[in-house]
């Protein structure tokens, strides 16, 4: 049952194999059994969970429900939940109870999915290895020793060793598809204004974006059909029709034009994942897609411009994170600044407090044409460059992260470092472009390589085409971690 | 040395529609504390705000009213500082691209016009407030107002002096209730004036530097703490100290500004554009639609009642204060009333008496038909100017119509020369000083004679006829 796809599951589900109430308790197991070892998880709440199925039971019991119903998803901890602590990786909001639920949970809940639990995160999603949760690491499922990715990395680990058959995920810089690549995992990061920001807590307003993580091409379009949808309480919502994002996954992908941006196979790409990410090439080409060099010049500069431009948004997003009307209040303090200062000192960890700093430097009086503006315009630049992209191609196809998952502490004290490790994600964000992670193959000390496909906006359909195509093709997907 | 005072404001104006700037709370004053709050109001983690279209409306209104240009385009921004009434850390407003930008409103000082230019208008939400009140110990914060949409109309420091200033922010006023995008309670806040002052050599070039006055929400207030503002700035200078520019509250009750931050505490607000809300575009059909909806505005009513009705400039703008009173008078002189008289009864007894007794012209107990009534009767020499005054006294009082009154209290005109010439006679009797200077060429000498004639006839005579007799009997 663990290693059912969502279709699988549902087919179970509606023929009454098993209900919701068995398969969340199997999944609350596994969890429960393997969360002490991975922290995949901030908050498990078996009662919760079962009621929740039970609920789902009943609807089926009482009429016809949606395609999901009654299946489990697990819930990254930033997407506001009414009723469940709410945390965001951060001892601020270590005993913030949501008194409303984030348009994504409430899609969830009305199409009957269960929610598993609350996923570990870094701190207000800002890092790439999961390190900075208040909640401590995420392990890495394939190897206890590496890092799961971040910042959605319980997520990934959740999906990853089948605690969860599927989970929510967000995605500023890479935060889906960098871990879901350290993981082995399939995950999407929608264009930018498809999936609803209200109740998923902000870290960078203009790049957030949430998304499916699951076993599969499949499943995440399944999920996405659910996540997606205007929302008129986000007004960079957009307003367009519902789609379905797997109308296309059978199509054949003859003819698909790849493009393999030359900036993303350059210096710094490790000699393992190269060779995994051309084996996929490969493998796209056996499927009849062809290949052109194409090039994204302004690669490099995506790593200051995100920088620049996230922290700047996040210095003024977790401002509301004061200790007056909820989250954590030091309990000593002097005066009203005091209390501004101890509250923030004792609640926000090192990563949170470099980006607020950064961002308040770079939009400060006199740093901001120089910094801020600056970087929009490199970001307009970035946008550029991929539209003159896809003018050659329909898919731009290249790795996920320069290196597979490194180890728990390797860079923790380099922040830069890891910064660097971003380059291919953040151009995607900075574009508002939809863009994914496909398991293809392992590297050389057998930690997973992700394959990025990136496509124009909207074309989510396209790229789970391309993903489910490879996924019919091969069994990366289908490998699993020992636990 | 001679002083030349320069003024500009920027005036607070809460805009009058029935939910938030960015949410879906109500704006109504006065709820228990707390209870207007959205999730945005209270900033709960990934809240997000929505512009409310209406409070867009109200902006384009009042820029179409000024003659400004309406931004096609306009963005938000954020307005970083932390303060507990602030409950994101920040503000929405717009910095640089307002939503209305130029424009102008003409004032009239000592029957002078001057017209004052305004720099922009831009749209931003208020603060929550800070609650001591019933509170033992610590502060409580009331996140009601938080989200009530402000227009902040920013003018240039065009302004000479004190009586400049308040005839601006009352024009201002005037214009932003005739129009209907704000309801002027200024009592509860709903517009508050922060004043520029700086002071300069006459035929200096340079601005001096200034020094603002926070949150003035009376015309009185405006007008004293200028005063007070300028006597400090002046004193200052001419004991050889310099003004520092800072940010400063005036206090009624002792008369005095008092710094409150100076330029050095002055905040870094590192505003940027708010990623949450798209550019705010406005179309030319929404434009039109706005404008066509437009009431008449006050400067073309005053030009229209000097031109219709005949009246002084200063009449004009005096009865286009507000809408209801410029709508009492037109009404009045459609019943009958003579434009000028009416002008004058209405700036005089009516309004005075509103004025004592705190009305406003639509609860006057005498209406508009009502007042032509009594207007007519004078017009027509029923009853003298004198006698219409306590008239309209019991019509006030008693809620009659001015004619009922009349015949009750038998105060018809006489117009009977017989009766009134034996009173003439018998005051001229009394009076051969009197005669003797009015032979002698003293015309005025009679004039005097006409209020004995007046008092002797229980002031139901004819001015006009008394003083016709008296000259033909001396004479």
């Amino acid at each position: 049952m663990i290693e059912s796809s969502l279709k699988q599951l549902a087919a179970a589900l509606a023929a009454k194999q098993i209900s919701a109430v068995e398969l969340a308790t199997e999944f609350l197991n596994r969890a429960e059994q393997y969360n002490g070892a991975l922290n995949a998880f901030i908050t498990l709440d078996k009662q919760k969970t079962l009621a929740e199925a039970l609920a789902a039971d009943q609807a089926r019991a009482n009429g016809p429900v949606g395609p999901l119903a009654g299946i489990p998803v697990a819930h990254k901890d930033i997407f506001c939940q009414e009723g469940w602590r709410t945390t965001c990786g951060s001892k601020m909001l270590g005993n913030f109870v949501s008194p409303y639920s984030a348009h994504v949970i409430e899609q969830c809940r009305a199409a009957g999915l269960v929610t598993l639990g609350r996923t570990n995160m870094d701190e207000f999603a800002m890092g790439s290895s999961n390190e900075n949760s208040y909640f401590g690491a995420v392990k890495n499922p394939w190897d206890g020793a590496a890092v799961p990715g971040g910042s959605s990395g319980g997520s990934a680990t959740a999906v990853a060793a089948r605690l969860a058959p599927i989970a929510t995920g967000t995605d500023t810089g890479g935060s889906i598809r960098q871990p879901a690549s350290f993981c082995g995992i399939t995950g999407i990061k929608p264009t930018y204004g498809v999936v609803s920001r209200f109740g998923m807590i902000a870290y960078a307003s203009s790049l957030d974006q949430g998304g499916p993580m699951g076993k599969s091409a499949e499943d995440c379009a399944l999920l996405l059909n659910v996540m997606a949808g205007f929302d008129a309480r986000d007004a960079t919502s957009l307003a367009r029709e519902r789609e379905d994002y797997a109308r296309d996954l059978d199509r054949p992908l003859a003819g698909l034009r790849i493009g393999l941006p030359k900036e993303y196979f350059a210096e710094g790409l490790a000699q393992d994942v190269a060779a995994a990410i051309d084996a996929a090439i490969g493998e796209y080409k056996k499927l009849g897609a062809t290949v052109v060099e194409i090039s994204l010049p302004n690669t490099k500069l995506a790593i200051p411009s995100y920088y620049v431009i996230a922290p700047a948004e996040a210095s003024s997003n977790l401002s509301r994170f004061d200790g007056v009307r909820y989250g954590h209040r030091a309990a000593q303090f002097e005066g009203l600044n005091g209390m501004y200062e101890q509250s923030r000192a004792e609640g926000f960890g090192w990563e949170v407090k470099r980006r607020i700093l950064t961002g308040t430097y770079v939009l400060s009086h006199g740093y901001y044409d120089a910094y801020y503006l600056q970087a929009q315009k490199i970001r307009r630049l970035i946008a550029n460059d991929f539209q003159a992209a896809f003018e050659q191609c329909d898919v731009i196809a290249g790795p996920v992260a320069p290196t597979t998952a490194w180890n728990l502490g390797e860079k923790s004290d380099d922040p830069v470092a890891m910064y660097l490790a971003d380059i291919y994600t953040l151009g995607v964000n900075l574009a508002g472009l939809p863009a994914m992670s496909v398991p293809v193959g392992f590297g050389s000390t057998g930690r997973p390589v992700g394959l990025q496909l990136i496509g124009n906006y909207f074309s989510e359909a396209r790229l789970l085409n391309a993903a489910h195509q490879f996924q019919l093709a091969t069994d990366w997907h289908t490998r699993t971690p020992e636990l | 040395m001679k002083w030349e005072v320069v003024i500009g404001l920027e005036v607070h104006t809460q805009l009058t529609t029935q939910s938030k700037i960015f949410s879906g709370a109500s704006t109504a004053f006065g709820a228990e504390p707390n209870t207007q709050t959205a999730v945005v109001d209270i900033a709960l983690p990934g809240a997000l705000p929505v512009m409310n279209k209406a409070a867009v409306e109200k902006a384009i209104q009042f820029g179409l009213a000024i003659g400004a240009k309406v931004n096609r385009r306009s963005v938000f921004a954020r307005k970083n500082y932390f303060y507990p009434d602030l409950p994101k850390g920040y503000q929405i407003s717009q910095f640089e691209l307002p939503v209305v930008e130029g424009g102008a409103i003409t004032i009239n000082v000592d029957g002078v016009d001057k017209v004052i230019n305004l720099t922009r208008a831009h749209l931003e939400e208020d603060a929550g407030k800070s609650v001591h009140e019933g509170l033992h110990d610590g502060t409580g914060i009331d996140l009601n107002r938080a989200g009530t949409p402000l227009l902040e109309i920013v003018s240039e420091p065009e302004m000479r002096s004190a009586a400049e200033a308040v005839a601006y922010a009352k024009a201002l006023y005037s214009l932003v209730t005739w129009i209907g995008i704000c309801d002027g309670n200024m009592q509860e806040g709903s517009f508050r004036c922060d004043v520029n002052v700086s002071v300069r050599p006459q035929g200096q070039a340079e601005f001096g530097t200034r020094r603002e006055i926070k949150n003035l929400n009376s015309f009185k207030f405006i007008e004293q703490a200028i005063a007070a503002e300028v006597r400090y700035q002046i004193e200052l200078i001419e004991d050889g100290g310099k003004v520092q520019q800072a940010t400063v509250l005036f206090n009624p009750d002792t008369g005095e500004t008092r710094a409150m931050r100076s330029k050095e505490d002055a905040h870094d607000y590192r505003y940027f554009p708010d990623p949450d809300l798209p550019p705010l575009v406005i179309g030319e059909d929404w434009i039109e639609r706005v404008r066509s909806a437009l009431p008449e505005l006050p400067a073309t009513m005053q030009t229209r009642f000097v031109g219709v009705y005949g009246i002084p400039a200063y009449d004009a703008v005096t009865l286009t204060a507000s809408k209801a009173l410029a709508a009492y008078y037109e009404a009045t002189v459609a019943a009958g009333a003579d434009a000028k008289l009416a002008s004058n009864w209405i700036m005089g007894d009516i309004s005075a008496t509103l004025n004592r007794e705190e009305k406003d012209i639509s609860a006057s107990p005498v209406s508009s038909e009502a007042l032509a009534g009594l207007i007519k009767r004078v017009m027509d020499s029923t009853i003298n100017n004198k006698t219409a005054k306590d008239v309209l006294r019991k019509m006030w009082d008693e809620g009659l119509a001015a004619d009922a009154i009349i015949e009750r209290d038998g105060l018809k005109q006489e117009t009977d020369t017989g009766a009134i010439e034996a009173i003439v006679d018998a005051v001229l009797a009394a009076n051969p000083k009197a005669i003797e200077e009015y032979r002698s060429g003293k015309e005025k000498a009679l004039n005097a004679l006409v209020g004995q004639v007046m008092k002797g006839s229980g002031g139901k005579a004819n001015p006009a006829m008394a003083l016709e007799l008296l000259k033909k009997k001396v004479g």
